[in-house]
């Protein structure tokens, strides 16, 4: 059997797209670099939206790269099934797609966050956590100025009735509503989360943790049993 | 040649934490009697032509698509007298 293929996406101002393009081939999987100007998700099984400063966070964050021609191909094959993480930059543009519910803005504290972050992964039933075990507590880095989750009373409300808060702070960082880190669709095949599993997946780089593994193996385990 | 203004605020709810460090910062400075200050956006957009209704119907349009998030932000679109 050939090995699930996982579309690693680049915009102009993209940073960690190497280290997830690592953390994808660590798991045994195919990484397949995506290009944002490309009408072309070259039949990936799977795509990581990596964080960065996509086009330079002009305007807001992920608003400009939510319309790049890659993401024409992308927000339709979302909407379909087809399983999409976005950490960081990558979260901010799943919500300025509205692929997700909210918004990222200014962190509370108008500081840079550069940190290691406790975290409790709150729902297994995605196609990126089903690795973790439900309440499991892990450490990944956190490095972003505008990682704030809001969002109206009433989604708010629906995103904790529906279960799709997928990763909680302990420990809220940036001011984050219900000290939300991460949530999924209603359908679990998007997640987007501000921490960085991509950054904790080998000790020899000095990462807090190699719990960012759990997000890969998951989805690999999601390719290979569908 | 019309030339349309679209200002861009944080809904009400919205924390908006760069407005408080102003507020904050405005007392130290020696200007005294404000209450709060929020801070937005102010986009200037040239016209090719007048600002009719159809014109303006598009750059609300364009406020609604890109110059606003619209899950976060209010807007109003007016035309530069």
């Amino acid at each position: 059997m050939s090995a699930a293929r996982v579309g690693v996406v680049t915009f102009p101002g993209t940073l960690d797209d190497q280290d997830a393009a690592r953390a994808v081939r660590l798991v045994g999987a195919e990484a397949v670099p995506l290009w944002h100007a490309d009408h072309d998700l070259k039949g990936v099984d799977a795509v990581f939206l990596p964080g960065g400063f996509s086009y330079g966070d002009y305007l807001r964050c992920g608003a400009i790269s939510r319309f790049a021609p890659l993401m024409d191909e992308l927000i339709p094959a979302a909407k379909a099934g087809l399983p999409v993480l976005g950490t960081c930059n990558g979260f901010q543009i799943l919500c300025e797609a509205h692929l997700l519910p909210g918004a990222l803005t200014r962190n509370a504290s108008l500081h840079y966050v550069c940190r290691d972050q406790k975290l409790r992964i709150e729902q297994t039933a995605t196609a990126w956590t089903n690795s973790f075990a439900p309440g499991q507590e892990i450490v990944l880095p956190v490095k972003h100025g505008e990682g704030r989750y809001v969002a109206s009373d009433e989604t708010l409300a629906a995103l904790e009735a529906n279960d799709q808060v997928v990763v909680r702070y302990i420990g809220n960082p940036n001011g984050s509503l219900n000290d939300i880190a991460g949530i999924r669709n209603e359908a679990g095949n998007v997640v987007g989360l501000m921490p960085h599993p991509e950054h904790a997946v080998e000790e020899l780089v000095g990462a807090p943790s190699t719990d960012g593994l759990g997000f890969f193996t998951s989805i690999l385990k999601k390719l290979v049993n569908a | 040649m019309a030339r349309v203004i679209v200002d861009v605020m944080l809904k009400p709810e919205i924390l908006d934490p760069q407005g408080q460090a102003i507020a904050r910062a405005l007392p130290r400075l020696g200007f005294s009697g404000v209450s709060a200050v929020r801070q937005g956006k102010r986009f200037e957009v040239q016209l090719e032509g007048p600002a009719d209704e159809a014109a303006l119907a598009e750059v609300r349009k364009m406020a609604e698509t890109l110059l606003a998030n619209t899950v976060i932000e209010d807007y109003s679109v007016r035309v530069e007298g």
